[in-house]
């Protein structure tokens, strides 16, 4: 706290300098300060925790039926809304034809169900995440377990991380998205307009010692996730024995979202 | 000398009036956009910039046209630029007020503008482009203020008036670097991944800027009788020529870059600018009339005998401007979306309530330009008259 207050009282006096004189706003700042653990995300003692965490997608074993599970699990866990106007989805979790989601490996020839099934994409929770790196609140940043996430109330809604990110994965709420919902589940927030927001890794749900919804709605452990640093887990395990390849690597970004082809 | 802006003739007030009209429907539209979020605006997912944010782009070149004065007249004794630095400083500031107006109107929460502040975070380039831009302006306002105050008192500029324009010429190059900076160094946005874009934006600049106040000089000169000698004309005309081709040039280097090295990425935004993309080609027509209109200038521009017409010369100035626009305040930001990276293409088109926002603002930018400008011309008047 006294260090964030130091650092704050630095850079106030570098814009005063830049001559953009600010009255600090007392007690309603000093909450935003402490407030970086996002509405329901507050660790229990059952909390799971992790290195660095990272999902597996065995995009062979799914099909039409258990992506859209899925993906309704998503929605109903984080009160995401179908938005009638395509251009003002919210997208946390989605189906996208193979050379969509790897436009770089689309050959000329490839199998069968790789041309037929779909695959699903996602925040990559990136362990270099440009994102973070552009926003100019620290409204999204990096926890130390690698999750990336969104404060949607400091959130200014700029934009500039949907521009940064080399994914697509981010969304904005162009209009209220409360208007659009049918059911609301309370466990997770509903946002404003005007704030981005993403797939979280389901860190309201980890806190309570839960595994993400989507990994849940799974029959079939289409989804796998967990540890990445910790060698004997179920994902680092499954990496170093099957080819996987992750999107757009060549960035730098250390996407966190493996996919199994 | 305040009082100067508001003893005018009729048709002053009338210009101030119809200015102060555009400014409220523009004002109403924002209250639309506020209450509705910005869904009102042609603006997508996908597209997650448009036209406000482009405005803002293509506005930070305008704010140049004080330093192209300046840099000349400060550091090389050109004497003819000494009666105008004035106005390109003015016009510094009335171009960095819309850029910060274009950013507000685009920010979903703009009442939490302040956090950019509260939260200062130095990793991104907006928090960067937040300090040059404003200190530009501050600058400019003062150095302007000041030295039209010794003007009516007919001393000479302060020393420390001085030093502050000799700090404001690498600040006007840092504006530019800044704000190019917001798109060059985002991966995977290859349009913008580029890095001559900074360069570019000061080519653009130092030819777009200068082009307008050009304009309005040469409006001034006409209307109120404004004395401007022909040599400093002349001199910002060759500027504006010199600046122009090499912002052609720049623009070359980039075909180049990305048609012969072939790699799809770098290609498909051109290709979706000049000949369209997948069935989806709104901005090919703007893109041509772009380079035709470029062209067009170039032509009138480079040999000294048209350049010197002073019937061409405005011909040649609005068409450069129409073309750096289109190409800067356009093309440039929404290419960069374009396709996006899951290789859809979504297009986008501004609305109505976007448009009628950005024209208020632009009557807000000709209002202060307005006021500044009749302050400037009358004191340079009253101080003829003394001597």
């Amino acid at each position: 706290m006294d260090k964030t207050r130091r650092n704050f009282l630095k850079v106030v006096g570098l814009a005063a300098a830049a001559g953009l004189v600010l009255k600090p706003a007392g007690k309603g700042f000093a909450m935003d300060l402490v407030r970086r653990v996002p509405e329901g995300a507050a660790p229990t003692d059952k909390a799971l925790k992790a290195g660095r965490w990272a999902m597996v997608v065995d995009t062979k074993k799914f099909t039409d039926a258990s992506r859209e599970a899925v993906m309704e699990a998503c929605r109903k866990a984080h009160n995401i809304p179908v938005m009638r106007d395509p251009r003002h989805a919210l997208k946390w979790i989605w189906d996208e034809n193979y050379e969509n989601a790897f436009p770089e490996q689309m050959n000329e020839h490839i199998p069968e169900y790789q041309k037929k099934n779909k695959v699903l994409v996602m925040c990559n929770n990136c362990a270099n995440p440009a994102c973070v790196r552009v926003c100019p609140t620290k409204a999204t940043f990096k926890r130390p377990d690698g999750i990336v996430m969104m404060d949607y109330h400091r959130c200014i809604g700029c934009r500039f991380c949907m521009a940064a990110c080399p994914y697509g994965s981010r969304s904005f709420n162009f209009e209220d998205p409360r208007k659009s919902l049918t059911e609301i589940d309370p466990s997770y927030p509903t946002r404003t307009k005007g704030v981005v927001e993403k797939c979280n890794f389901c860190a309201e749900r980890l806190a309570r010692g839960m595994q993400p919804a989507c990994v849940a709605a799974c029959r079939n452990k289409e989804l796998i996730f967990g540890d990445a640093t910790d060698p004997k887990s179920e994902v680092s395990r499954i990496l170093d024995e099957r080819f996987n390849i992750r999107r757009r690597p060549e960035l730098g970004t250390q996407p966190q979202v493996y996919y199994l082809t | 000398m305040l009082d100067k802006a508001i003893s005018g003739s009729r048709t002053y007030y009338m210009w101030l009036a119809g200015l102060l009209g555009v400014i409220g429907v523009g004002f109403g539209c924002y209250l639309y956009q506020l209450t509705n979020g910005l869904g009102v605006t042609g603006l997508s997912r996908d597209v997650s910039w448009g036209f406000y944010i482009a405005q803002l782009t293509y506005l930070v070149g305008v704010a140049a046209s004080g330093v192209m004065l300046v840099l000349p007249y400060y550091l090389h004794n050109h004497k003819v630029f000494g009666k105008i630095t004035i106005l390109g400083e003015f016009m510094a500031v009335a171009a960095i007020m819309m850029c910060g107006l274009f950013v507000l109107v685009d920010l979903g929460q703009p009442m939490r503008a302040l956090n950019i502040i509260l939260y200062p975070t130095p990793n991104s380039i907006l928090f960067w482009d937040m300090l040059v831009l404003n200190g530009y302006l501050l600058l400019n306002l003062v150095i302007g203020w000041s030295v039209l105050q010794a003007e009516t008192k007919g001393d000479t500029v302060e020393k420390w008036v001085k030093v502050l324009i000799y700090i404001s010429i690498p600040f006007a190059i840092s504006i530019h670097t800044v704000t190019a900076f917001l798109y060059a160094g985002l991966p995977g946005r290859h349009f913008w991944l580029t890095a001559i874009m900074a360069a570019r934006f000061l080519s653009s600049a130092f030819c777009a800027g200068p082009a307008i106040l050009l304009l309005i000089i040469l409006f001034l000169r006409k209307a109120v009788k404004f004395e401007v000698k022909d040599e400093a004309v002349r001199s910002l005309a060759v500027i504006i020529t010199y600046a122009m081709i090499i912002n052609i040039f720049f623009l070359g280097l980039e075909f180049f870059t990305a048609f012969y090295s072939q790699i799809p990425g770098h290609m498909h935004s051109f290709i979706y600018l000049y000949k369209g993309l997948d069935g989806h080609g709104k901005l090919v027509p703007w893109m041509w009339a772009s380079s035709i209109l470029a062209v067009f200038c170039l032509a009138l521009l480079i040999p000294p005998r048209f350049r010197r017409n002073e019937k061409l010369l405005p011909v040649a100035l609005v068409s450069l401007v129409a073309a750096t626009w289109i190409d800067k305040g356009l093309g440039l930001v929404v290419a960069g979306f374009i396709p996006n990276p899951l290789d859809h293409v979504t297009e986008y088109a501004p609305t109505l309530p976007e448009l009628a926002i950005s024209l208020g603002i632009y009557a807000i930018g000709a209002l202060v330009v307005t006021v500044l400008y009749k302050i400037a011309v009358e004191v340079k008047k009253d101080a003829l008259d003394h001597h």
